[in-house]
């Protein structure tokens, strides 16, 4: 009538193993078997079409992909191999797409089922470290057990080490996060990322930090024409286009733009539009009896961006 | 005749069953994350039927995608207090019912005392009857 504890176990597990893997991606035997069940091919894809430039970024990404596809297959015929370390930073300048490949990244563990769910969790150094003495630890743990299944992604990773501060909690969350880095391997993934000067100087004083992650992924600054295919996009996204040659101008605006401190890559550029569209808003409102067709709404003007500040220093400057 | 052969402690839920392995604790969570509701551990050494608080071992979890939280904060637990009572219990909530909607044991002191039936004679034949811990007269931390 009643079983003793402990006598169905043995059998109770490899029923639930046996139930949660996935049995034709288990018997795949080609690469092209695994990228069929795990449609990861389509988000390589877009990642592609998505993403301007990024040349290195993507061929890392393609190569720890191609691993993982691989690993599958080798797992298929029994071939152990120990789960890889997917834990990465991403270095670069502000505005280099650094979270947006970590959200893609999300989705491509997932596809490849090496993370669960294929959630990004991003936080920073207020998110993880506490205030006083013996908050740190439950706030770390309290992020890790939501990016757990996912992605936690560490923007600004560097903050968390202080070494003006030797009482600084920040190694504290360090160090929880060390713990379940190496613990929970197939639990999550954590991407730090950052800008790369200070970045290896957290390194350098955290080699522990630095001997677990086991990419590291530069992220390099965009050229002039790669940002107007972003600022393209970025104006198709919003149902805006330029109109006559104001590309050509905001072209011009972006080489200036490059040279002057604060520059932000993609956001600088993002903004830039942002202003021109408050431009053209505010070119349309002084006309108040004016009809207005689709055309005039959806066009960015020459002079929109030709009234932005950065032409006007260059006037004045000889 | 004996009520509880196994003299195991049946509150919540599969306690009639053999404890379930961490993996099967796994699902369970799994299944009470798909409905949305919030995992929290609790764990005590007086699990009298009427003692409806246990202690709460760290905050319940909102905002959770997986399970491997859940199993990594009941992994702590049991290392914490490796003899008293843990169990696993998923709120609900829903506006309007805002309740424990699952509750699991996960862990057993390795002996059970149970509990006894005290009967007290009152008023004549009258008898009043109350359940009481066979480990309850013992300070906490030493009933398992």
């Amino acid at each position: 009538m009643y079983s003793i504890p402990g006598q169905v176990k043995a059998q109770a597990v490899a029923e639930t193993t046996a139930a949660g893997g996935d049995n034709a991606l288990a018997a795949a035997r080609t690469v092209a078997e695994v990228l069929a069940h795990s449609h990861v091919e389509p988000v390589l894809q877009e990642l592609d079409d998505a993403l301007v430039g990024l040349a290195p970024v993507k061929a890392r990404i393609r190569d720890i992909a191609a691993l993982l596809v691989i690993d599958k297959l080798r797992l298929n015929l029994g071939l152990a191999a120990q789960a890889p370390s997917l834990h990465m930073c991403f270095t670069g300048n502000p505005g280099t797409g650094k979270t947006t490949v970590a959200m893609r990244m999300a989705e491509i563990l997932h596809r490849l089922g090496y993370v669960r769910k294929g959630h990004m969790v991003a936080v920073t150094r207020d998110d993880l470290v506490g205030q006083y003495i013996g908050h740190t630890a439950p706030k770390t743990r309290e992020v890790l057990k939501k990016a757990m299944g996912g992605v936690l992604f560490i923007d600004e990773a560097y903050y968390l080490y202080r070494p003006e501060n030797e009482r600084d909690y920040g190694q504290e969350a360090i160090e929880i996060l060390l713990q379940v880095m190496e613990n929970q391997r197939d639990d999550l993934v954590v991407i730090l990322a950052g800008y790369k000067d200070r970045m290896d100087t957290f390194f350098q004083s955290n080699p522990g930090m630095s001997s677990r992650i086991a990419h590291h992924l530069d992220f390099p600054d965009y050229a002039v024409g790669e940002l107007m295919q972003i600022s393209q996009k970025m104006l198709g996204d919003q149902n805006y286009r330029f109109g006559q040659g104001a590309a050509k101008v905001f072209e011009e605006y972006l080489t200036l733009r490059i040279g002057q401190p604060h520059f932000a890559n993609a956001r600088s550029a993002r903004n830039a539009l942002e202003r021109a569209r408050l431009r053209q808003a505010s070119r349309l409102f002084e006309d108040r009896d004016r009809v207005l067709t689709v055309d005039d709404l959806t066009t960015i003007e020459e002079r929109d961006i030709r009234a932005s500040r950065v032409f006007q220093q260059v006037k004045a400057q000889p | 005749m004996m009520t509880n052969p196994m003299g195991r402690l049946t509150q919540g839920q599969f306690s009639f069953l053999p404890d379930l392995t961490d993996a099967e604790m796994a699902l369970q969570v799994e299944y009470g994350l798909g409905k949305g509701y919030a995992w929290s551990v609790e764990y005590t050494d007086d699990p009298h039927p009427r003692n409806t608080y246990w202690d709460m071992y760290g905050m319940p979890m909102f905002d959770l995608k997986d399970a491997a939280g859940v199993v990594m904060e009941v992994t702590g637990c049991r290392k914490a207090f490796p003899n008293h009572y843990i169990r696993l219990m998923a709120f609900d909530s829903t506006r309007g019912v805002e309740s424990i909607a699952m509750s699991i044991i996960v862990n057993r002191p390795k002996n059970e005392p149970g509990f006894m039936l005290e009967r007290q004679e009152v008023n004549g034949r009258s008898l009043r009857y109350t359940t009481r811990g066979y480990g309850a007269d013992r300070p906490e931390g030493e009933r398992g």
